[in-house]
């Protein structure tokens, strides 16, 4: 009984921060897609989610939902400016300036931050109550809840913008052949922007609902960034569901690791099957087989 | 444009810093080594801050025998090689006559043996016992030793009959250090461990480790860390429907612990340095008033209340005004009158160093307290 | 003048210099700042063969330079090793680790093996910290010895000088050997192309394990000479950020040019003591510019200084023909 009753917590623990590692690796995966950049700034995009949150909240009084929406405009503002300050202007956009701009990127609204919030860590109030919730013998957050729901919500969300709308299927014409796109009069440009818009908006969202669970600082978004990083990489770039199962994989193997295995090595773990599958499945464990992009 | 504005900035920088300093008699330099950013900040801010504050008072006070301070900060992030680059700044370039700092023992390590080399007194504000043991010449510490701090949470312990215990510790100098001692002493105490884990600074959720105490028959868990883990073991806990004791270290004794735990932080034992808790002391408590105005001054400059650590700061700067006011500036007249200090009551405890004891301080420098209500109550 | 020639004199010209600085630096606090650029200027290098010549970007190459200062350390401290001997495996060992891991990262290209190697880097991170027993954890190993020659101990700033600086001019003419040599024409050519390479007869893949290799192992080298100039090594010193670091010094210096890792290493060296009048603002300064090099200087500082370097020259040039 006891030894079920550990289990279905790990279990329980495991998919709660898969799922926002999934959430985080979601918004990897639509630059990505739209514009072969793996943006190492991601992870600051869920810093500025939760930290502009807390400042509208607990240091202007504002309330919850304004707080929110203002927050995810923001961070979208500073998505737009990355693109169209960065991005766009750089002439030869070979894989190496674009890591390094990134990167550079990301300790820059890192500085930033850093330099108008300060260095402390901060807790959000949750947003209903504090109360675990008993499941089976495990207990999760109600905050879980929210984040759980809010990720499916984005997925599916996601999946009909691609499929159904024009301008979703612009961004995958985009994607899979960007010359061919822009010759049959799609704006390529307007679309790798777009891109940047919508995953900085969804990095942020993951940033805000996380804070109440794992609190925020400056330099939350190095980690989380890596972890929601891994989650595209196990579970393919390519397809959505594929990054939700990359994510939920690698907090379950996490919490098995560290409940089962050792703690101490569980960061270890994670980015040892980062290695594995890239060298043995680099399309990921959940997409279909791509030819190669020479 | 901006190159201009960057300009301004720095001339008016530099007339600021150089009005500061156009007093008749060459100021005492005083070097200080702060991991000010990095993982280690939580310790380095205070500290600057603290050290900022202490020689500013001074000065104004009209400084040591006439003399001002300057106070030259360097940040070493946490990391050895920067803290080894500006050790030799300072004793090179600077000429200083005493350093304090380093924050972390880490650090500390690293520029022992460039102060032992150049004969300059350093004044650390890291807590790794082995700064000091075996003793060196130079070297000298204001941070209480893990080594006091865990016999206070065995000996509550034994008195509650807590005889298999789980540690929980975070994997940096800090949580290292702690889970030594605590091994260590449990031995001693005959405490029996049952359960040793560990987790990442950055890590946000423990609930895998505090399942696996869950499932095990300790009767007690002691988590080793510093901000923000210890605040998210404490909300795990309470996830978990845990009822065990939970101690933590003196690494969580801020208001910030508090607030960040929130509910979780109820009941909580740790042991602290008599800084949160200087209103509760008796009057006869030596280190009442240097605490209270500590406490104070703090808040009014920086609007947040000061903690234990920018303590060490704080003590460090008293213990080499000491010395100066008693043998002059030069290193080794500071670094002799440093060893001679008795009784010095400041905010990590009372001091009294000796030629074979550089730590100065005996386990009454900490005291039990625990969180009801949101504050601190002092264990008798 | 013919290229190779230039080339060598340049060399010589640099190394007179790095061999007279010391006079006019006695027992200055310059001297100790040049001998950690004499350190990060062997790591820029090393990471320059990669990056620059072959074109591969590595995120974890602070794991090579703590794997080599960790042996060495180890060997010295627990085994009682001689200095030169640890040196000697941890740039051995090193060097087998990459070639080993070799096949398998360099298998994937562009942002794959930034994250390949990142992941690299974390998990060495993550040994060097957890391994307590042997590495001393994240407090650090400490009472490394100096390096010595039968009575002569590397424990002052001048004769570390000397030390480290000897080895990173032969680290340089090394590499400028092997720029010049086939290898670094192959090399180039998988940079420009490697399927053009590989039709023209280029064996890519064991070339680029073997520069990765080569590159792990003067890591390595650096790594040993930095813990025993230290005598005092701690994670920290390894991890994430000076991967980063690392790379910051090979872009602002100039990607595939010898000198500009040595610009590069001495600028973010000295960079600290300059930005210490932002306090924290150097964090933004860092960002800014990586960002700005990048965009508007691609071929890093080096390019810059030729360019001014070749407008001067053109304009004496056309000064003496107008005079004459």
């Amino acid at each position: 009984m006891d030894n079920s009753r550990q289990l279905i917590q790990y279990v329980l623990s495991g998919l709660s921060n898969g799922a926002i590692y999934a959430l985080i690796g979601f918004g990897f995966a639509i630059i990505y897609n739209a514009t072969g950049i793996i943006n190492f700034a991601q992870g600051e995009f869920v810093m500025l989610g939760g930290m502009l949150t807390l400042f509208f909240l607990v240091f202007l009084n504002f309330p919850l939902v304004p707080s929110i929406v203002l927050a995810i405009l923001i961070s979208t503002a500073v998505g737009i400016a990355f693109e169209r300050l960065a991005i766009r202007p750089l002439k030869n956009a070979n894989p190496l300036s674009l890591v390094i701009i990134t990167i550079g990127a990301s300790i820059l609204i890192r500085g930033i931050a850093m330099l108008v919030w300060g260095k402390d860590t901060h807790a959000l109030p949750a947003f209903s109550g504090n109360e675990p919730l008993h499941i089976a013998g495990a207990t999760i957050m109600p905050q879980h809840l929210w984040i759980f729901s809010i990720t499916v919500l984005i997925i599916a969300a996601n999946k009909l913008f691609f499929n159904y709308s024009i301008i979703g299927k612009a961004m995958r014409a985009c994607a899979y052949n960007s010359q061919a796109a822009s010759l049959v009069g799609i704006n390529v440009k307007t679309m790798v922007l777009l891109s940047f818009v919508i995953s900085s908006a969804i990095g942020s969202m993951a940033g805000i609902i996380i804070a109440p669970l794992t609190m925020t600082s400056y330099d939350v978004g190095i980690m989380l960034g890596l972890k929601g990083f891994c989650a595209v990489i196990i579970g393919g770039m390519s397809s959505g569901l594929g990054t939700v199962m990359g994510g939920l994989l690698l907090g379950l193997l996490e919490s098995l690791g560290a409940g089962y295995i050792s703690a101490s090595y569980k960061d270890a773990i994670a980015f040892i099957i980062l290695l594995l599958i890239l060298f043995i499945r680099p399309e990921g464990l959940f997409a279909k087989k791509e030819t190669e992009r020479v | 444009m901006l190159k201009q504005m960057f300009r301004v900035v720095i001339s008016v920088l530099f007339v600021v810093l150089m009005a500061g300093s156009a007093v008749a008699a060459p100021p005492i330099k005083i070097g200080a080594l702060f991991a000010v950013s990095g993982p280690a900040s939580f310790l380095g801010e205070p500290e600057r801050n603290t050290a900022k504050m202490m020689v500013d008072e001074i000065n104004k006070a009209g400084g040591i025998k006439g003399r001002q301070l300057e106070l030259i900060v360097i940040d070493t992030q946490g990391d050895a090689t920067k803290a080894v680059q500006g050790v030799n700044k300072l004793i090179k370039d600077d000429k200083v006559a005493a350093i304090i700092g380093p924050s972390t023992t880490g650090d500390t390590m690293a520029v022992i043996p460039v102060v032992e080399k150049a004969e300059i007194p350093m004044v650390s504000c890291a807590a790794g016992v082995k700064i000091t043991d075996p003793t060196k010449k130079w070297v000298f510490k204001t941070a209480q030793n893990d080594a006091l701090a865990v016999p206070k949470i065995f000996d509550h312990m034994k008195k509650q009959k807590i005889n298999k215990i789980a540690i929980l510790t975070v994997s940096d100098g800090f949580g290292s250090s702690g889970r030594e001692q605590l091994v260590l002493h449990a031995k001693q105490f005959g405490i029996q461990i049952i359960s040793d884990e560990t987790y990442g600074p950055k890590d946000t959720d423990m609930t895998a480790q505090l399942t696996k105490i869950r499932g095990s028959e300790a009767q007690a868990i002691v988590c080793w860390g510093t901000n923000p883990g210890p605040a998210v073991v404490a909300r795990n806990v309470k996830q978990l429907g845990i009822t065990l004791p939970l101690y933590m270290s003196h690494g969580v004794s801020s208001k910030k612990f508090i607030e960040l735990a929130d509910d979780g932080a109820e009941g909580i034992i740790l042991p602290s340095g008599r800084v949160v808790v200087a209103d509760q002391l008796s009057k006869s408590d030596p280190q009442k008033k240097a605490l209270l105005n500590y406490v104070e001054n703090y808040k009014k400059h920086y609007n947040v209340e000061g903690d234990h650590f920018g303590g060490h700061a704080y003590d460090a700067i008293m213990l080499i005004k000491g010395a100066i006011e008693r043998g002059g500036d030069s290193p080794a007249a500071i670094r002799d009158q440093l060893e001679k200090t008795v009784k010095y009551a400041g905010i990590g405890g009372t001091f009294s160093y000796s030629a074979q004891d550089h730590a100065g301080l005996t386990s009454d420098a900490f005291v039990l307290v625990q969180i009801k209500n949101k504050g601190w109550t002092l264990l008798k | 003048m013919t290229k190779e020639k230039r080339e060598i004199l340049i060399f010589l010209i640099f190394t007179l210099a790095v061999l007279i600085t010391p006079l006019f630096l006695r027992g200055s606090y310059y001297l100790n700042v040049l001998v950690f650029i004499g350190i990060n200027t062997m790591l820029a290098i090393a990471l320059n063969l990669l990056l620059g010549y072959a074109g591969q970007i590595s995120l974890g190459h602070a794991a090579f330079f703590g794997l080599g200062a960790y042996i060495s350390g180890i060997l010295t401290t627990r085994f009682s090793f001689d200095p030169w001997l640890a040196m000697i495996i941890s740039a051995l060992m090193s060097g087998g680790l990459a070639f080993i891991i070799g096949f398998p990262i360099l298998k994937l290209k562009g942002h794959y093996l930034a994250m390949a190697t990142l992941g690299f880097g974390i998990i060495m991170f993550i040994i060097f910290n957890e391994t307590v027993a042997l590495t001393g954890g994240p407090s650090g190993l400490s009472g490394i010895p100096n390096i010595h020659i039968n009575s002569l101990v590397f424990d002052n700033d001048l004769n570390n000088y000397y030390l480290i600086w000897v080895i990173t001019l032969m680290v340089m003419l090394l590499s400028i050997n092997l720029s010049q040599s086939r290898i670094g024409r192959a090399l180039r050519a998988i940079h420009d192309s490697e399927v053009a390479a590989r039709v023209m007869g280029v064996n890519a893949r064991v070339l680029k394990v073997q520069i990765f290799a080569v590159s792990a192992l003067i890591s390595a080298v650096a790594g040993s000479l930095y813990a025993h100039t230290m005598t005092f090594i701690s994670p920290a010193s390894f991890g994430f950020n000076f991967s980063i670091e690392l790379v910051t010094m090979v872009i602002i210096g100039g990607l595939g040019s010898i000198y500009g890792s040595f610009l590069g290493a001495a600028i973010l060296t000295v960079l600290p003591e300059f930005l210490r009048v932002l306090q924290d603002f150097d964090i933004v300064v860092y960002g800014l510019m990586l960002i700005l090099m990048t965009m508007f200087m691609p071929g890093g500082l080096i390019s810059g200084l030729r360019l001014i370097g070749e407008a001067i020259g053109s304009r004496i040039k056309r000064k003496s023909v107008s005079n004459a």
